[in-house]
């Protein structure tokens, strides 16, 4: 097992990186004045990225597909929420979906 | 943060409510985990205090569980924190200015803060639903590991409770309103069909970077545009 102040240390470097992630826009905001046309990027970057985390987190585990509970919950709370559904009713029915079908024995 | 919470409202309040507890939960799975695989259980709650990302604290623990190098540990984390950097540019006039703003804003940064912040399309009310929710996901997210960590075994399996759909759904409900812009759209399908690709073959983190691809269609065919009404399941 790896020591303790190993432990720590690499837990420090992986805080300050990802500190560093984050607070390179905001931080840089103060010189670098964008462009709207630069800033509506952004905000379609943050979607773009945000979808694909979407799908990756439905539909795979590891290097493989997820099984049929996790994506066909997701489906439901994407099909609640395209029907504009209350929020709570989007998130407790993709739990209860992939609930619903693990209880019945499929992955 | 008491004025803050009132000038949210009962919509994002409830939203955040139950965003909060599920986050709880699968923070109390991830310090039971932490804990099960015999690291110190110290380590899941620094982690989660200093860190606080889900996504990468669980690889950390899951690549020195496994008898992993620290390094590949800390590099995998990295590379899946790595979206942070577009995160920051898209919500930095809602993180506000003055460096202690920008610091602790910046820290409370997650995948669902940035979503519902771009769920919102008031400038000054943006401002009002990051910090609420950066702040609200941070006090559950670790409140939720120390459950775990020293409740133990509180929650087995997440996955019985079906929880490990519960995050990309939340997700699906945030980013809906923007996706109905067919911009924004072309640019998003693009970006995961890219992304799912990439899982089969690359390292967890580097598939969602790629999708970043996607963003190139946003340029060459069009200009992206906020949704028309920015409204949708969010307020």
């Amino acid at each position: 097992m790896t020591s303790t102040p190993t432990l720590v240390l690499a837990a420090l470097v992986l805080a300050v990186g990802t500190l560093a992630f984050r607070l390179a826009g905001p931080a840089l905001s103060s010189r670098v004045e964008l462009s709207a046309e630069v800033g509506r990027l952004m905000s379609t970057a943050a979607v773009v990225l945000l979808t694909a985390l979407v799908a990756v987190t439905a539909l795979t585990q590891g290097h493989g597909f997820a099984g049929v509970a996790r994506p066909a919950g997701v489906g439901v709370a994407a099909l609640l929420a395209w029907r504009r559904a209350p929020f709570v009713l989007v998130v407790l029915g993709a739990a209860a979906t992939a609930a619903g079908l693990r209880l019945l024995g499929l992955p | 943060m008491r004025s803050i919470w009132r000038t949210l409202g009962p919509v994002w309040r409830r939203h955040i409510a139950l965003l909060c507890l599920a986050d709880a939960v699968v923070g109390a799975s991830f310090g039971a985990l932490a804990m099960g695989s015999g690291l110190p259980g110290w380590l899941p709650v620094l982690l989660s205090l200093v860190v606080f990302a889900g996504a990468a604290q669980f690889m950390f623990v899951g690549i020195l569980a496994a008898g992993g190098n620290p390094f590949a540990a800390v590099a995998a984390g990295l590379l899946v924190n790595a979206r942070h950097l577009p995160f920051g540019f898209a919500v930095r006039e809602a993180i506000g200015h003055g460096w202690l703003r920008r610091l602790v804003g910046s820290h409370l940064m997650a995948d669902e803060t940035v979503a519902f912040t771009l769920a919102e399309a008031d400038p000054a009310r943006r401002r009002v639903v990051y910090w609420a929710t950066g702040m609200a996901l941070f006090v559950c997210w670790n409140l939720g590991v120390l459950l775990g960590v020293y409740g133990g075994t509180v929650v087995h399996d997440t996955d019985a409770l079906g929880l490990d759909a519960a995050f990309p759904a939340v997700l699906v409900a945030v980013v809906l309103p923007a996706l109905r812009d067919p911009v924004t759209r072309r640019a998003a399908l693009v970006g995961a069909a890219v992304a799912l690709a990439a899982t089969t073959v690359l390292p967890a983190g580097l598939p969602v970077l790629l999708a970043l691809v996607g963003v190139l269609f946003a340029v060459r065919w069009g200009r992206a545009k906020p949704s028309p009404d920015g409204s949708g399941v969010l307020p």
